[in-house]
Parts: structure tokens; sequence; C-alpha cells
């Protein structure tokens, strides 16, 4: 019962947050001088053309951009009426693109979940692979297991992403025949979702993971492999071993689960680096994330479709960090008591 | 009948280094009690985790035998396959360590570890492994072995804890339990505690037991056979009678003469003068408050020390003694101006006879730095109160630095001095402290603290971290210097044998207060607090005529309201301080 009150106060704090960052957000994208529609305005009257000039200036009303700033925040968010009565995020209206001169509900829509999907795959990967090669490690520590794995793992960091991304391109295609570019078969491309769809896609996704998640495996892998070195010289671990138990069952059941709490800890930051992070890879291969959208709309200042993937990505490291406390608390019993012992 | 254990011609070494542990044997009788004795670096830990092979991995064996001959048969266990080695650990062959905090793994439930023991050598089912584990809570004194089932470590005290590891090491019944050093992390009381549970525990099941130890008093209550080690030999070896009463090897004399023990005093000593005072605490108190982390649950009060007050005479020492949580560091640190005690408190210093007294308790900042020239603190942990990273030389000459004495040649030479001074020598100054034993390390924080030549020194444990030999002259240096230079010493101790040589006075504290006052042969010729009667029943005396009193240790080391009608005290009625004869204080109701 504890730890479902413990989940509803972090989710009330984190829905405060979110609306901390939803002003630093709009404040920090209004920072520049001008929006997308003054600068339009101002280089269709250089150009001497009235007539789109009239288009914009509608736009301009339309989308409340002539208010104060604060004011456009409220609309925006929905807490106050605007030139349509109440249509902001909390109605579930993201706004106006005007670079793509679409509403940004359907610019995001599918990249929106494909990227949760090649996010979560590559968190995924990068636990798969970083906890048992890690534990590894660290149990044949200064041995050729651990010499070996520390050298790829050094060799995956080392790597930029991108370039990792072009070698993939390549000798993938050449050997293994995996379709590279995209996260999906172009044929099903704004097709409603089937299954051999899915199937279109699961195959897509096998590089951009490998991609995107070599580096964190990497990183993970060492700092899991040092965690476990300093549980393996605790006395408890000894105590384990005089019980007569399985070298390999001791080492699930003690220390990892005592060097696991960092891991659990990460899955918050992990989830925005991501995102970030993999907006080159996406360049690269193509992939309709969200990362591109993103850098498009920072560079035209358009302002709506920003603020959302901003938004957005915020609300994914809320979570993920929501997540990992709620998970810390049910794993480790000692940050579950400290507020009742005394 | 063949003994239980018996090891031959044992030699192991570490990588490829010397051997540590040199042609050592000796045999375990079913039933006895073998108690390996020796100081830190005497091998005696590597040789009984040989018998479990639990060595770390770099540990390499030269040569030996070791034969475990019991009721499933003779087992070499040198040579034992590591799968079938398994089949021994926790089952025939059981082991206690010393560090109840940190040999329970934090983050599985007590219940579930000791289980696990049944779970693996005896398949039992989860329910039949709980009621087992059960039973044998209640046999090692849970008073509710149900919750203890559910609980974490961290939920119970020390004492508890090495309760769970005992019951650990006694539920699948082995015919051999190896005890490392089970009672040295322990408070005093409840070390007497648990060696009188394990004895009982063994008397009922009949195993043998090897008991690992640096306390000849402990081996005087405990063990029929004695093997003392040296450098990684036997010394001597033999039944524990002849041993202790004729001890043959002048290494084991030397321990006998090493071991501190509480005197039989013969007469109360007269009370100290009280006329030229250093130090004085008036009624000083400290409350912590504890957050409760929710708004709508109080803050809990916690009071780490109520009512002290003491009086130090310049040149004399004041021992206040107690057990974790008595509160006698927060009175240290109270004293030395660390922390401001609650409103009310004073704490008076008088740097020379006569002079007006520094009020220590609310020192402005350039006051404070004229008092930390007169009063240092020695530390208890002589490996980690010096930085590994700062040579000898820079941590000795800081505080004159920082207080701006001498130039770099003066500074140089003085503690060249204060190295002679503690018995090194100069020309280790441009050493590392990692390059010291404990003992020399715990010379050079001496040093370090007379460099300012403080009048008044505050010795927070100085010799709990050490060997009995190397405490042994440490307290030697102390005493030395306090006649030499007239120093004044608080020292801070859980351990009343030290405290009985080098104490002018001793304040014996519970629960944050002071509960018995006097001289330290008043106190032992006539204690009259039922709490000081248990410290000093629980001491072990190397003296085997002198076994521990279990019965006064129990009526006087549990809470305050276990105690007698006169002594009792609670949260809000508190007996005062009562002078039964001179110079000696009894908290108790008149």
């Amino acid at each position: 019962m504890d730890i479902l009150r413990y989940a509803l106060y972090r989710f009330g704090t984190m829905l405060l947050t979110l609306l901390v960052v939803s002003v630093l957000v709009f404040v920090i994208i209004n920072l520049p001088p001008g929006d997308y529609l003054s600068n339009q305005i101002a280089e269709l009257r250089a150009s001497g053309q009235s007539a789109g000039v009239a288009k914009a200036e509608f736009l301009r009303h339309e989308y409340a951009l002539d208010r104060p700033l604060w004011q456009q925040y409220l609309i925006w968010m929905g807490f106050v009426p605007g030139p349509h009565g109440f249509s902001g995020l909390i109605q579930g209206n993201f706004g106006w693109s005007f670079e793509f001169d679409q509403p940004v509900a359907e610019i995001v829509g599918e990249t929106l979940w494909l990227t949760v999907l090649v996010n979560l795959a590559a968190v995924l990967f990068v636990y798969l692979v970083a906890l048992p090669l890690g534990v590894l490690a660290a149990a044949r520590s200064k041995t050729w297991v651990d010499y070996t794995s520390a050298f790829v793992g050094y060799l995956g960091l080392a790597t930029p992403n991108f370039l990792l991304a072009l070698i993939m391109f390549y000798y993938g295609h050449k050997y293994f025949d995996i379709p590279i570019g995209g996260l999906m078969d172009p044929v099903y491309e704004g097709k409603p979702m089937t299954w051999d769809k899915v199937q279109s896609i699961l195959i897509h996704l096998i590089v951009p993971t490998f991609v995107i998640g070599t580096s964190g495996a990497s990183a993970m892998m060492q700092r899991l492999r040092a965690n476990m070195l300093d549980e393996l010289g605790k006395p408890y671990v000894e105590t384990a071993i005089a019980k007569g138990m399985k070298p390999s069952r001791m080492l699930a059941k003690y220390p990892l689960r005592v060097a696991f709490n960092p891991f659990v800890a990460d899955i918050g930051n992990l989830l925005p680096s991501m995102v970030s992070g993999s907006v080159l890879v996406s360049v690269v291969l193509g992939l309709q994330t969200i990362g591109p959208t993103l850098l498009t709309a920072l560079k035209t200042q358009d302002q709506f479709l920003s603020a959302f993937v901003l938004m957005f990505v915020a609300l994914l490291t809320l979570m993920g960090t929501m997540i990992s406390d709620v998970l810390l608390v049910l794993l480790d019993p000692r940050i579950r008591y400290e507020g009742r012992e005394a | 009948m063949s003994p239980l254990l018996t090891v031959e011609d044992l030699s192991i070494a570490f990588g490829d280094g010397d051997a540590v542990v040199r042609d050592v044997g000796f045999a375990v009788n079913a039933g006895e009690t073998l108690a390996l004795v020796g100081e830190s670096g005497s091998g005696k830990t590597v040789t009984c985790r040989a018998v479990l092979r639990i060595l770390p991995r770099s540990a390499r064996f030269l040569s030996g035998r070791i034969t475990l001959n019991s009721s499933e048969g003779t087992k070499v266990l040198s040579e034992l396959p590591e799968r079938r080695m398994r089949k021994v650990r926790g089952n025939l062959v059981s082991m206690i360590f010393q560090e109840p905090m940190r040999s329970l793994s934090p983050l599985h439930r007590i219940g579930n570890q000791v289980a696990e023991v049944l779970w693996l050598h005896r398949g039992a089912t989860e329910k039949r492994a709980r009621r087992e584990v059960l039973n044998t809570f209640e046999r090692v004194g849970f008073p509710d072995p149900e919750r203890t089932y559910r609980s974490y470590p961290f939920e119970l005290s020390g004492g508890m804890r090495q309760r769970a590891m005992i019951a650990m090491a006694m539920v699948a019944r082995p015919e051999l339990l190896i005890a490392d050093e089970p009672s040295t992390a322990l408070d005093v009381t409840t070390q007497a505690q648990v060696l009188g549970l394990i004895k009982d525990l063994q008397r009922d099941t009949g195993m043998a037991m090897i008991l690992v130890t640096h306390d000849l008093g402990v081996v005087a209550n405990m063990a029929e056979q004695v093997v003392v080690m040296h450098r990684g030999r036997v010394m001597e070896s033999g039944p524990a009678e002849a041993v202790l009463r004729a001890p043959a090897h002048p290494y084991t004399r030397q321990l006998f003469d090493a071991a501190p023990s509480i005197p039989a005093a013969p007469e109360p000593a007269p009370p100290l003068p009280e006329d030229d005072l250093i130090l004085q605490l008036r009624n000083v108190a400290k409350t912590y408050e504890l957050r409760s982390g929710s708004p709508w649950k109080p803050d809990v009060l916690i009071h780490a020390c109520r009512g002290v007050d003491l009086a130090l005479p310049r040149g004399k020492t004041l021992a206040i003694v107690g057990e974790s949580g008595s509160g006698k560091t927060t009175v240290a640190r109270i004293a030395l101006g660390a922390e401001p005690p609650d409103p009310g408190g004073e704490v008076l210093f008088r740097p020379h006879p006569g002079s007006e007294p520094v009020a220590v308790h609310r020192l402005s900042r350039a006051a404070r730095t004229a008092f930390q020239r007169e009063a240092q603190m020695v530390f208890q942990d002589p490996y980690s109160s010096l930085s590994p990273r700062m040579r000898v030389l820079d941590a000795m000459t800081e505080p004159l630095e920082i207080h701006g004495i001498g130039s770099r040649a003066e500074r140089r030479d003085r503690a060249a001095a204060a190295l002679k001074q503690v018995g090194l020598n100069a020309d280790m100054l441009m050493r590392y402290p990692h390059a010291f034993s404990g003992g020399q390390r715990q010379r050079l924080s001496i040093a370090r603290a007379m460099m300012l030549e403080p009048s008044l020194i505050v010795c927070d444990e100085p010799t709990s971290a050490l060997d009995v030999s190397v405490q042994e002259q440490i307290l030697s240096l102390l005493e030395d210097i306090r006649d030499r230079m007239n120093l004044s010493y608080l020292f801070i101790s859980h351990d009343l044998a030290v405290v009985a040589r080098i104490a002018d006075e001793v304040a014996v504290m519970r629960q944050g207060l002071v509960v018995e006052q006097a001289t330290p042969d008043t106190l032992f010729y006539n204690p009259k607090h039922p709490y000081t009667k248990a410290l000093i029943a629980a001491q072990p005396s190397p003296d085997i005529d002198r076994p521990i009193d279990l019965k006064l240790v129990a009526r006087g080391a549990g809470l305050p309201d276990t105690w007698d009608e006169a002594f009792r005290f609670t949260d809000t009625v508190i007996p005062s301080l009562a002078e039964v004869e001179p110079g000696h204080k009894v908290r108790c109701h008149v």
C-alpha cells in the first residue's frame, strides 16, 4: 500500500515538474527575436507579395501570436480560451506547424511512437548486453574474458555512432542482407498496421538498435563491472560462499542485486540522451524518428512543432525517472523503510 | 577415536610472496573448542579459511593436508573437488564472521538468508525450512522469531545480527563451527551474551568449534585447546588450562602481559582534587531532530546526551566509558567545540592555571582558532585519519601552517622532534602513511596532535583498532607524554580494562546519561550501578578462574526499565547523580 501511495506522490511531482518544464520550453523557444510568421511576413514584404502577407497576418491572429507572451503560453497550454475557445495541449490540440503547413499532430503522429520504439529497443539492448557481460567480466576479472570484453567495450565507446551506422550500412547490406535505412519497407509507409508491417518494422529495427545502443552498452558494462568488483570484496559474499552456494547462483542473488541499483537509477537518464543522441544516426540511417523533425523545427523557429517535441522528450525523461524511482523503492528495502524507522 | 578435524603441515602463500602460514598443524576433537590465538598478520584467519577453502584467488596451497572425519566418512578437504566441497560448506562445517554488520546481504530478508542453507543442503521445501529456521531463531534468543524471519539486517542491532549469523551457521547442524572473531565488533556486554550463547549451543548440539580470536580473555572463557600463532607459525599449543596457567613460550607470555584486564582493586581511592580544572562541562545536553520525512508525522527527538556535568583537573585523565550509542562521542565533540550543546549547557576551558575560562560553547572565530591550538584530538582509526596522499611531513606541519607558526625549517625541526617523542625516527618524515603499521600510524596521529603543543587532548578510542601488544605500547606512550608535558586527557573508550590503567577518573555513560562516576579503584572495588557491574562482569579476563558472570551481565546490560527500581530512568523521570561516598557518584533514586 505504501508503494502505491509513493507512486501516486511521484506522479504528482512529475506533473508539477512537467508544468515548470513547459514554461521553460516556451520561454526559451521564444527567446530569439521574431517568430516563424513575422520572419515570413518580412520576407514577403521585401519581395512585394502582399497577398501572402495578408494570409500570414491572418495566421498570426488565428494562433494568437499577436498577443503578449504570457497569454500565448496560457492559450498554448489550454488554460485560457484562445481565438477558438479552449484548445491547447491539455485539450489534445498540439498546434499548427507553419513550416510543414500541417497540424503538429499529423506530422509527429507515426514518428512519435516509432521514436519510442527505437529507443526502447536500444535500452533493452543496452541492458541485455551489458548485464551478462559486466557480471562475467567482474567474476572472471583479470583473465582473458575480462580483457576481451573491456577491449570490445572501449572500441564500442570510442566509435562515433554515425560512423558505426555507415559501417553497418555497408557491411550489413553486403553480407547479411539486412534492410538498411528507414524503419519499414516504403510500401507500408502511411498504411494502417498489419502483421506484415510489424514484421518489416522489426527487421528494420536491428541495425538502429545496435548502432544507438552500442556505446551505452559499453559504458554500462564497464560500470557494472566496477560495481560488481566492489561488491565481490564484501563480507556477505564470503558468507554466501561459506554456505555452500554455487558461484553462479551466488553472483546473481547477492552482489548483482546490490550492484544493480545504479542501473535502475539510470533509466531516467538513458531515454533523453538516446533521443537527442540518435539524431545524427536517424539522419544517416533515414529513420523516421522525431530527432530530425526537431532539428528542422528549431532551425526554422517553427514554434509549436519544436515546443511539442521538446515537451515530449521532457515527458519521456520524467517518466523514466519516475519509473526508476518507483523500481528502486521496490528493489531496495533500505530505501523503502527509510521513513518508517526511528 | 581419531579427531574430527586434522590439519597437518599447512603452508599457504599469496601470489609470489613468502608463505604467510607455515607448517601449521592442529587437531580438533568432536565437541571440543580449539582457540586459534594471534594478532593481526599472524595467519590465523588464513588458516581457518583454508579449512573451508574460501581463500582469495591469489592464495596458493604450498603444502598441507586437511582431513575431516565426520559422520559421513573421512574427507580430505584439501583435495576434495570444488563441487563436493560445496556440500561440506554450511552443512558439515559452517562459519561465523567478524562483522555482523556487513556479513549479511542488506537486500534480503534474514529468514531467506538463513533458510537458504536448508534449501541448499537438505533440499527442504520453503515451508519445512521455515519451521526449522523459526526453531533455531528461538534457540538463539530472538524474542519474536516470526518477525525476525521477515526483517532485513538493517532493522536489527549488531548483537541481534550476530545472533542471526549464528542461527545461519547452526541451522544445518554442522559438526564443526568456525568462528572468526565472532564477538570482536560487538559491545562488551553483547560480546558476553553472544559468547554465552555459542557455548550453550555447543553444549546442546555437541559440535566442535574453531574459535579465532586475539583476546586471551575470550580464550579463557571458551576454549579447551589453544593454538598460539605468530607470523604464520604455531608458537605454542596445548590444553587451555595448561597454556593459560603457565605459558611456556615467551610470545604467549608477552600476549598475557599486554592483555588489559580490570584489576581487583584492594580499596577505594581518594577523590581527585578540584581546585585547578582545565575543562568543565556543566549541564551539557545535545538533542538531535530526526526528520520523519512526512508532513503529518512529528519529528523524532533523540537525546544524544543529557545533563552531563564533568570536570577534568589539570594534568589528569578523565575517561568516559560507554557502549555504542551511549553519547560518549557526542560529549567529546561538544568538549572540543565541534558542536554546540543545547542552550543552557556550558563548556569552560582554562588554558593556564588561574586564567579566565574560555566559553567553548560560544566561541568567536578568533577565539576558536586560539582554542584549537590548545585542544587537539587523536582519532580511533589510524588508517583513515591520515590522508594517504600527504607525506608524513606535510600532515604534521599542516597545523603549524594553518596557525602561521615558524618558518619552513623550524616546522620541519619541530616535526622531527615530535616523531622522536613518539618513538619514531626523523628520517620517516618523507614517507607516506601506507608505509606504516597500525601502531606506527597511531603514533603519527599522536605526534600530529602534539605539534601545536596543546594542553588538552581528546582521545577517541585511540587503541580500539590496534592489536593488544600495540595497544599496550600506545597506552604507555600516552601516559608518558601526559606526565612529561603536563597534558590533560579526555579519554573516550568502550573498554573498562583499557581505562583501568590510564584514567584518574571514570564516568560510565548509558543512553546519554552518566550513570556512575568515580576513580577507577573506587569503581572496581565498589561498583554500585547495575550497568557498571554488568560492564565489569562482561569483561573477559585471561584468568581461567574468573569466567564471565553472565547473570550479572544480564541484570545490568538490558534497557533501563529492567534495572532495579532505584536506578530506573525514563524519558521524563531521571534520578539525579547522588554522591554515595566522597568522589563516587551514582545515578539513583535516593
